[in-house]
């Protein structure tokens, strides 16, 4: 069992809680992620570690709340306790040789983003963060990235805050201006993503992306988190848990991925329902 | 005494009829009585040489325990086999016998060999079902062993120095101990609460079992002697899911038979309304021959498909998996497409709305006719495709059951520590590594192979361990 130290919500459907698993925190790095239960009869899901306190052996994790599982956690309270954390999983981030890089994060990704961000303002590099919402009240961690970023550029799809408009703006405005990034790191939703790669394309920049697909066991077992990546003309599956969950971003193919994250999405929707009812007290 | 008994077959064993058991996850067989395994232990020899013992590979003392069954004293049949084997409940029920042990009995010269299996079995059962008293915990000798994953190599190994009085902690990956015993192996051939009790068994022995850790991730080997622990063995397990390399095998309904099989045992998805979900129904094809593509096949008309299908692309004759799960399958129905090969997986596209809810999902896997050829350099007659003869199969979910390649996380980790071209950890005849103290078996040495010959790894490399940890200390 893992006790909940802190819990602290970020927007209406985006929780951050600090979790007790000093093995975990000792070990992980930007870019890597957990396999989490909330109970016994639980799923296995993965969160990408949103940061570490070594000393207080904590592990911070953001997660939105959609669907069945994130429902049941976000329900858990400080003192509380989850049964399964398992970590740290996955290959961090490669941070070697980058001495300047552009994070573009999208909605409840920036969580995953932000360590990355980070990661690289302590190792001395430029960084440049672009962080896109739907609306404002679901921005977070605006401050945090504008304490780890050298520019800072908020965007929401709908002009309730900031700037107007997707992530890819003001990305290709820096680009067209002659900024030269050294690499190019996006997390966010996959569209996104695609069109991060597709914007970064014409100026030839290397572009990381951090995938999260459905994954149960996490640590190369299932093969249920596979990828289609093309490498010199050549099709070939990668497993994002064990080879991941960072890849480049111009060999993924992201429809297909899409198409995959959505293999469940009826079922988890009717769990997702079956869930908030529960918690209502709803027959 | 008593006179053997002459019968030249075995006393059937008693299973669920085909037709019910087809839509259940309870045991298919349902063990001997004891007057059953008493008539069956009669015809037993107790031949002097006992050439069953060598075909065991945790040499089991078999005649000795059958010589109790014959007086009816169950519970010092399960004192015998549980002095050679950590895991008999788990034996009796999924060891290939019929290459084992019962190959080499005398009685299956001329009619059947005593089932061997069946009696284990029985004791096992019989055992958890009347005794409750735990096992004596054994002396400690203040040693400490580490243990990396609790399948059965672990298990194995776990318990036989947990008897010599060894402290040792197991680690695992998962959040349930029994790796591929719980995660792989279905409800029906082998209950969960069996593993879970065999567990039980030997964490009252005083083994400790810590679930979460990935060795190679959360702790390495290194930091686990920096722990203190004096000897490591690693029973990490088979790994990562081939895939065919076909087109179509990303399309939303094919799963590999690991993400098939963890789903429906470990996840549950089998109950009625599970938190991790699984595609149920429909017509479903099991790409492969192995037992492993029995248990996908037989887990998939258990959860409602209409037709199972197992594609395999040589001959009955060359079929992998056990006679008798291929024979159990036959009976709940599953329809065997042998010499048949999938060239592609065939998916719904719907290209005037992309967002349509079927576009991605399976609809057919297109499949080629094959003829044998010459043999290959192992003796297997070599598939050759038929020209022209593709049909589309109509499925809706594809299985691919074609085997694994080793889990690199503890050879990336772990400094000096040999693998194979294939990714198997290379070991000596005692199971050591190319690492001092650190000992390795089951699938992660020789890639997918049964239960039990990773469990005759398991107990080799506890020998070996004991022997380099006394050898140690006389120093």
């Amino acid at each position: 069992m893992y006790k909940i130290v802190t819990k602290k919500r970020l927007n209406p459907t985006v929780t951050q809680m600090e979790i007790e698993a000093p093995l975990v925190a000792a070990k992980a790095l930007p870019g890597q992620f957990i396999i989490l239960r909330v109970d016994e009869e639980g799923e296995r899901i993965p969160l990408t570690v949103a940061g570490t306190d070594k000393e207080k052996g904590t592990v911070k994790i953001i997660f939105q709340i959609v669907g069945r599982t994130t429902e049941k956690l976000n329900h858990k309270n400080e003192g509380e306790f989850i049964q399964d954390f398992a970590g740290p999983l996955g290959a961090a981030t490669h941070t070697d040789g980058i001495k300047k890089v552009c994070i573009v994060g999208g909605g409840v990704g920036c969580a995953i983003a932000m360590p990355v961000a980070q990661e690289f303002h302590r190792l001395g590099a430029g960084v440049t963060s672009i962080i896109g919402f739907r609306s404002k009240e679901l921005l977070i961690l605006e401050d945090e990235f504008r304490a780890c970023s050298d520019k800072l550029v908020v965007m929401t799809d709908d002009g309730s805050y900031a700037r107007q408009g997707n992530v890819t703006v003001p990305l290709k405005e820096f680009l067209e201006a002659g900024e030269k990034f050294d690499m190019i790191i996006t997390i966010g939703p996959l569209i996104m993503m695609k069109f991060v790669v597709a914007a970064a394309k014409p100026f030839d920049v290397p572009v990381t992306a951090s995938m999260n697909p459905i994954m149960i066991d996490g640590t190369g077992m299932c093969g249920g988190c596979r990828l289609t990546l093309t490498q010199d003309g050549k099709k070939v599956t990668k497993f994002a848990c064990v080879d991941g969950p960072d890849f480049n971003g111009y060999e993924i193919d992201f429809d297909e991925a899409m198409s995959r994250g959505r293999m469940y999405v009826e079922y988890e929707h009717r769990a997702y329902e079956d869930a908030c009812n529960l918690f209502k007290g709803v027959k | 005494m008593q006179k053997p008994n002459m019968s030249l077959t075995k006393n059937p064993m008693p299973t669920q009829d085909s037709k019910v058991r087809a839509h259940n996850f309870s045991e298919v067989a349902l063990g001997y009585s004891g007057d059953t395994a008493i008539d069956e232990a009669m015809r037993c020899l107790n031949c002097k040489n006992m050439p069953c013992v060598a075909g065991c590979p945790v040499n089991i003392h078999i005649p000795e325990f059958i010589s109790k069954i014959k007086e009816g004293e169950f519970e010092e049949a399960y004192r015998i086999i549980s002095k050679s084997s950590s895991l008999p409940a788990v034996c009796g029920r999924v060891c290939p016998q019929e290459t084992q042990c019962e190959c080499q009995c005398v009685r299956g010269k001329k009619g059947e060999p005593v089932g061997i299996g069946r009696l284990e079995r029985f004791v096992a059962d019989w055992h958890n079902s009347h005794i409750d008293e735990p096992p004596a915990y054994p002396v400690s000798n203040g040693h400490r062993v580490a243990i990396v994953g609790s399948g059965p190599s672990g298990l194995t190994c776990a318990g036989d120095l947990a008897k010599k009085g060894y402290k040792v902690t197991v680690y695992e990956a998962l959040h349930t101990a029994g790796g591929v015993l719980v995660y792989g192996i279905p409800e029906f051939r082998l209950p969960k609460a069996i593993v879970a009790k065999e567990v039980e068994t030997l964490k009252a022995l005083g083994v400790e079992i810590v679930p979460n850790v990935v060795i190679g991730k959360t702790l390495t080997v290194d930091e686990l002697f920096d722990m203190g622990f004096e000897a490591v063995f690693i029973g990490s397990g088979a790994g990562l899911p081939n895939f065919m390399g076909i087109p179509g095998e990303s399309l939303k309904g094919v799963y590999s038979a690991n993400e098939f099989l963890t789903r429906s045992n470990l996840m549950k998805a089998y109950l009625d309304a599970p938190e991790t979900p699984i595609m149920k129904g429909g017509n479903v094809a099991v790409v492969g021959g192995g037992n492993v593509a029995m248990d996908a096949a037989r887990t998939a008309l258990r959860l409602g498909a209409e037709k199972v299908y197992i594609v395999y692309r040589r001959s009955m004759e060359e079929l992998p998996a056990r006679k008798e799960e291929v024979e159990h399958a036959q009976e709940e129905g599953v329809d065997f497409r042998l010499l048949n090969n999938p060239v592609q997986i065939l998916g719904y596209e719907n290209p005037d709305d992309p967002r349509a809810p079927k576009n991605g999902f399976v609809t057919g896997m297109k499949c080629i006719k094959m003829e044998l050829g010459e043999p290959d350099e192992r003796g297997r007659r070599r598939p050759i495709p038929v020209e022209g003869s593709e049909f589309v199969l109509d499925v809706d979910t594809v299985v691919i059951s074609i085997g694994t390649s080793p889990n690199p996380l503890i050879k990336n980790t772990t400094k000096g520590l040999e693998v194979n071209s294939h990714g198997g950890i290379i070991v000596n005849e005692d199971g050591l590594t190319s690492r001092n103290a650190v000992y390795a078996g089951g699938d992660a040495v020789t890639g997918a192979a049964t239960v039990i010959s990773a469990m005759g790894a398991g107990k080799t490399a506890a020998k070996a361990i004991d022997e380099y940890i006394m050898s140690k200390e006389e120093v």
